[in-house]
């Protein structure tokens, strides 16, 4: 945890994400009017990994929105590397990747990722050079000239993150992104994006409804309840030292996915929502 | 293996429509069908090659008609499309007269053209006709294509900070295209049927509804023989079209 500045005497340290008791409420004054998520705090400091969990309906999907300004938050406010979460959008300080790979399929793998490169108005030469960067990094290569279809499940999803990280934002807001894909994959997948954020300095928050999916990823589980979503816990993930395919073997990560599911639980039993996949 | 497959596809519909014609040939010699009620096959096609030049001319007067308000009506029809999904005022203005204007039978109005607004020695009221079927297929189909966007599509791009104009020309126009594609495949056919009921509305002594008309009153093997035309000049638009179609359709989804 960051201290104060009060405490420290040094300037405050901008936090990667700074939500401050934020509320969204869809269908205000109508009959169908759904309180998404009330007065929710949240800190994110850069560097981190923080993962949102939570039944369907408890507004961690609406939460990743509010960051990434593709929501406004009815009341409260949401600040992302020290300014307003529009300002952050307009300089294109995060990306963004979503269960669906959301490829464009007119594309070819490399033009989709260097979508958000054209639209910063990066030349061809230096799109071309990052491109080939970002296929090395997600261990893709060779794939540039594909068309998405032309690739398995996972390997659109490892497009899409690449896309994501193209123009070197700090922060990286991602919504289950590996909620379609098999077990074998998602596990593989879950690997490389520890390496790849470790090797690129990225800040995550990620959305997911698997519990050991958050324990493996995450510094910080953020657990959520619905109706209205609110979090209700916040636990940190010390598994000690690098996380491989070991860590899925250790007691410690067991008893963090116990203790993560037995917060759910008392959310759960508070609300009476499900959705979680124990798996 | 790829190609004999196509060609043993195309065996039954041929003998089947081979069969139809010695049925056809063989009643009517049987039943000594007088020619001016109903023509043998083998008439028809000699008076087709006895009237070739005769009947690929006014082919070509009807052809040129459907292809120049064919393409007319995919500009257009593409344009406006464009234009209500940009501007929203557009949209109101344009979608009621467009549906208003698909609602007026209007092969009708080719006569009050052709008296009013351009005489009859012209081509432009067939045309316009034309012109105006195309145009609203295209218009519904691309209007729909541009708005029927992935959502996660445009949260990506809201989140890359795009403006609406990049948004247009990035996701709404490549999404489009395929609607546009299937609008033309469509339409084509009915560019050819249009231009050929707007000949029977005045205007030109030419095109192949006008050699129809003119030979009613006598054999009706010449009459069948611009039939043939017509039938000729309605599949090679249906084919050019939905073969441009299979070959967008082929570089995006073949898989």
């Amino acid at each position: 945890m960051t201290e104060t500045s009060e405490q420290t005497g040094q300037a405050p340290v901008d936090h990667a994400v700074e939500v401050v008791t934020a509320s969204m409420v869809f269908n205000e004054g109508g009959s169908a009017r759904v309180a998404a998520l009330d007065a929710v705090d949240l800190v994110v400091e850069p560097g981190d990994f923080v993962s949102l969990i939570g039944p369907s309906g408890c507004g961690k999907s609406t939460l990743l929105r509010l960051i990434a300004n593709l929501l406004d938050p009815t009341s409260g406010e949401v600040r992302v590397n020290g300014k307003s979460a529009a300002q952050a959008r307009l300089d294109q300080d995060y990306g963004m990747a979503f269960q669906k790979s959301g490829l464009f399929d007119w594309r070819t793998v490399a033009k989709n990722i260097e979508l958000p490169l054209e639209l910063k108005g990066w030349d061809k030469r230096r799109r071309a050079v990052r491109v080939s960067e970002m296929l090395e990094l997600v261990k893709l290569p060779d794939r540039g000239a594909n068309m998405p279809w032309e690739l398995s499940g996972g390997q659109q999803q490892r497009i899409a993150i690449a896309r994501a990280l193209a123009s070197h934002p700090p922060l990286l807001l991602m919504d289950e992104p590996f909620g379609a894909l098999d077990e074998m994959t998602r596990e593989h997948m879950q690997s490389e994006l520890l390496q790849i954020c470790a090797a690129t300095d990225t800040t995550v928050v990620f959305v997911t409804h698997s519990i050991p999916e958050a324990v493996y990823l995450s510094d910080r589980v953020v657990v959520m309840s619905a109706g209205p979503g609110r979090i209700t816990d916040t636990i940190d993930v010390d598994l000690g030292g690098a996380r491989d395919e070991e860590t899925r073997e250790d007691d410690a990560f067991y008893k963090k996915i116990t203790e993560v599911r037995e917060a759910l639980r008392g959310s759960e039993m508070a609300t009476g929502a499900r959705g979680i996949e124990d798996r | 293996m790829k190609t004999s497959g196509w060609i043993s596809s195309l065996v039954p519909p041929l003998a089947f429509g081979l069969a139809f014609l010695g049925v056809w040939e063989l009643i009517v010699a049987v039943f000594d069908i007088a020619p001016f009620t109903l023509p043998a096959p083998s008439a028809i096609w000699s008076a087709f090659i006895e009237r070739f030049d005769q009947v690929l001319e006014e082919t070509l007067v009807t052809g040129t008609n459907a292809l120049i308000g064919f393409v007319l009506g995919i500009v257009v029809g593409s344009l406006t499309g464009l234009l209500t999904v940009r501007f929203g005022v557009v949209e109101s203005l344009l979608t009621p007269l467009a549906v208003a204007v698909n609602a007026i039978p209007i092969v009708v109005i080719v006569p009050i053209l052709n008296n009013m607004l351009f005489g009859t020695t012209s081509q432009v009221p067939r045309r316009l006709m034309v012109m105006l079927i195309v145009y609203f297929v295209v218009f519904v189909n691309v209007s729909k294509g541009l708005r029927q966007v992935s959502p996660t599509h445009l949260e990506l791009m809201r989140s890359y900070a795009a403006t609406p104009t990049e948004i247009l020309y990035k996701v709404r126009v490549p999404n489009a295209m395929g609607y546009l594609f299937t609008a033309m495949r469509i339409a084509a056919p009915l560019a050819v049927i249009t231009a050929f009921v707007a000949e029977y509305f005045g205007g030109v002594q030419n095109g192949l509804a006008t050699g129809v008309r003119n030979s009613l009153n006598g054999s009706k093997d010449v009459t069948w023989a611009y039939v043939i035309g017509a039938s000729a000049l309605g599949l090679t638009f249906y084919l050019v079209s939905s073969g441009l179609e299979r070959l967008h359709g082929g570089k995006q989804t073949s898989g």
